[in-house]
């Protein structure tokens, strides 16, 4: 049996998940930030597979399936509207994209 | 018996009419109006005199006769119900005097309108109010429980301020119907209570019901109903204190006057009165009330009238002053004298009124006396039948006025509740009331023309307002006669038919009857002693003064005002009881009204709490958009604090850990 317990796991994925809010939060380039997203996706990825290991059972494994089926179209769709902005503003910056208020 | 039956046709030809004329009338031309109006008050009154008809022929036992047509309320948990009110109407005696006086008064009124508001705008409203007073004011005589005569009391009140404000174009006129409608409203507060009082003791507000448990009842109870009741009375008819609204109620059509404030309307309140004898018979400090204010408002208006010098007015203070004698007459016990002048009154006021018309009509809208004179000769048939009326009023011998008003103030001197000073006001009162008839008489139609004989073409009315006059006339004189055979020893035969109405309520009338004819000399003796009075006798005082003042030697009264001066502007002021109560109540109220119930309570209060809602509401979403900044950052700052708050909440306070 691994010797690695399962707080470890936590533990790493609670940083990567803080890893990814910073940068979800501070980053400018909309490429980054779609990046922290994914980040902060696997992390939590990495919290249900240690949970389904720990419990012995295939829950988690389940929902990973599942989260990893979203990403994927979520990649599909943010990529597309990440093109089209860089088409229509020659730009990456979200400080720029900004016209979604009163 | 068909009809006796069907009792609400009597009430539902005059409202037909109002609906038709109401609804339809505004494009037809004035004939067709007329057919609608005169012809539903015709059928009326004709159902009425055939419903009386059937009526004679009732045995004893069947009086009160009761139709009962449906349940109009019925309030609270247990079987029976203990809060009933029927939509019924009931027949007796006293019905039958009032139904005929309405309906035959009501339909000489029509007649005549015709006439006189022919040149008028707004000719279908007029009649279409007319005939509604007409359905209120019947449903208010033949009601059987006093919720359905409320509504009669207050349908005809509303008829009064429609009929007041006719023309409302006129600011005096509005202002005149407001003044009415919310002056008796202060009394039929009083009334509204008193019914309410009414059924907390008796159960009931069937007349019927409510009478045969009366002696049962303890005295102080019953006073307080009474009282109440008759402060409704007060203002209805223009008594002491709440008589003000009477002499502004001349703004509206002179047959308005004439129908609903002489006599028809204002007379409720008497009959009311004498329709709840039984309680006000065994509450005798009720009757004392009832007696003191009817005889100090007959005094009172009496010298109000002298002076006036608008020929409606006089007439109008003459009513309130006759009312307070069928108040007397009633508070002294002696109802059926109070019925009898209320009957002989319509007669005689109703035709003072509509010649008052018929004089207007022919000075071209001319009201004030002082400028009128002269005009016996050119409107004969007006001058003729006022005159009538005006002997009649003065209780001179052989006219209506005269038993009324010699039965009312008898009772004042010898009946069961005699009070000589009431007696006194009274024949002072009858007195002051001949010399101020007289005076309007002398100064409208003898001496010399005091108006512009180049502009006013004095004409006498046409044959529709002539005729109603005359008969009128005729009624002024033997309107009363009922009563004649009692001058020479024998029967009342007004009185008889009355008395199963009142028996119950006055015990010792039959008493004082036997002791009166136990007195008696001779009829003759009877006869001389009824003609000499005093009554009479100040009846024909008042006449001879007024001749001397106003015919004899006219310069007199000038002299006279200018010796008591004081007196004079004092009367004819009306003893400024209109500028003090805009003193001590009108400007009070007016002033809370505005400086505290408008500008605090509702400025401040109500529109403050809306508008503080609106103000926190808009500046709170002033506050709260500047969130929404559209930097995509922030959106996202924003989703981590709810994601990191949602999950606090769920472990700290939801206690998902554990």
């Amino acid at each position: 049996m691994s010797a690695v317990p399962i707080s470890w796991y936590l533990v790493l994925s609670a940083i990567l998940f803080g890893l990814g809010v910073v940068a979800f939060v501070f980053k400018r380039n909309i490429i980054t930030i779609f990046m922290s997203i994914e980040l902060m996706l696997n992390a939590v990825n990495l919290a249900f597979v240690a949970f389904a290991r720990a419990r012995g059972d295939l829950d988690g494994l389940v929902f990973v399936f599942f989260v990893i089926v979203v990403a994927a179209a979520e990649a599909a769709v943010g990529l597309a509207i990440v093109i089209m902005l860089a088409q229509n503003r020659q730009s990456l910056n979200v400080e720029r994209v900004s016209l979604l208020k009163l | 018996m068909p009809l006796l039956n069907h009792l609400w046709i009597v009430l539902a030809l005059p409202l037909a009419g109002a609906a038709i004329n109401g609804l339809f009338g505004k494009r037809w031309a004035q004939s067709a109006v007329n057919s609608v109006a005169v012809g539903s008050v015709v059928l009326s009154f004709l159902a009425a005199a055939e419903t009386v008809r059937e009526f004679c022929h009732l045995a004893a036992n069947q009086i009160p006769f009761i139709g009962n047509y449906f349940t109009w309320m019925v309030g609270g948990e247990a079987t029976p119900h203990p809060f009933r009110v029927d939509f019924a109407l009931q027949v007796d005696q006293l019905t039958v005097v009032m139904l005929l006086v309405v309906t035959f008064v009501g339909m000489l009124i029509h007649i005549y309108s015709t006439g006189y508001m022919a040149q008028e705008g707004g000719y279908y409203r007029f009649f279409s109010y007319l005939n509604l007073f007409m359905f209120f004011m019947l449903t208010l005589v033949m009601a059987a429980n006093l919720i359905v005569m409320f509504v009669g009391w207050e349908g005809v009140g509303l008829c009064s301020y429609l009929l007041i404000g006719f023309w409302f174009l006129k600011k005096s006129a509005a202002d005149a119907g407001k003044k009415a409608f919310i002056v008796t409203r202060i009394g039929d507060f009083g009334f509204t209570v008193g019914i309410l009082l009414v059924f907390a003791t008796f159960g009931t507000v069937a007349f019927s019901e409510i009478f045969s448990q009366v002696a049962e009842k303890p005295v102080n109870i019953l006073t307080t109903i009474c009282l109440l009741l008759f402060a409704g009375a007060i203002g209805k008819s223009a008594q002491l204190p709440l008589y003000v609204w009477l002499p502004d109620a001349m703004e509206g059509p002179t047959p308005v006057s004439a129908l609903i404030h002489a006599a028809t309307m204002v007379t409720a309140g008497v009959y009311m009165v004498a329709r709840m004898s039984p309680l006000f018979s065994r509450a005798p400090i009720a009757m004392l009330v009832v007696a003191i204010v009817g005889a100090v408002t007959a005094f009172y208006s009496a010298t109000i009238g002298l002076v006036q010098t608008d020929i409606k007015k006089v007439l109008a203070y003459s009513t309130v002053s006759q009312l307070g004698y069928m108040f007397l007459a009633c508070g002294v016990g002696a109802y059926t004298a109070g019925i009898f002048h209320l009957m002989t009154h319509a007669f005689f006021k109703g035709l003072l009124f509509l010649a008052a018309g018929s004089v207007i009509h022919a000075m071209g809208g001319e009201q004030d006396m002082t400028k009128m004179g002269g005009l016996r000769e050119k409107i004969p048939a007006t001058y003729w039948t006022m005159f009538i009326a005006t002997l009649a009023i003065a209780g001179i011998p052989g006219f209506a006025g005269f038993f009324s008003k010699d039965a009312i103030l008898e009772a004042a001197k010898d009946g069961p509740y005699a009070n000589l000073w009431l007696w006194l006001l009274g024949v002072v009162g009858a007195g002051l009331t001949s010399f101020y008839m007289f005076r309007l008489v002398f100064l409208t139609f003898f001496g010399k023309p005091r108006y512009d004989e180049h502009k006013v073409h004095v004409h006498e009315s046409p044959k529709k307002m002539t005729i109603p006059l005359m008969v009128l006339a005729f009624l002024s004189i033997f309107g009363g006669w009922f009563a004649a055979p009692k001058l020479v020893g024998g029967i009342d035969y007004f009185e008889k038919f009355l008395a199963p109405v009142f028996s119950a309520s006055a015990p010792t009338s039959d008493a004082i009857t036997a002791a009166a004819t136990d007195t008696t000399a001779s009829p003759a003796m009877d006869l001389l002693h009824a003609l000499t009075g005093w009554p009479v006798i100040v009846g024909i005082l008042g006449l001879l003064v007024a001749w001397w003042f106003y015919v004899k030697s006219p310069d007199i009264p000038k002299r006279m005002a200018q010796s008591v001066r004081g007196l004079y502007t004092l009367l004819f002021n009306k003893y400024y009881v209109d500028e003090i109560y805009a003193a001590l109540i009108v400007r009070p109220l007016l002033w809370i009204s505005t400086n505290v119930l408008w500008h605090v309570v509702d400025e401040g209060l109500v529109d403050g709490t809306v508008n503080a809602t609106a103000t926190i509401a808009r500046d709170s979403g002033g506050q709260a958009r500047k969130i929404q900044s559209g930097n995509t950052r922030s959106y996202a700052a924003w989703v981590i604090l709810g994601a990191v708050g949602f999950t606090a909440l769920l472990f700290g306070l939801l206690g998902v850990a554990n």
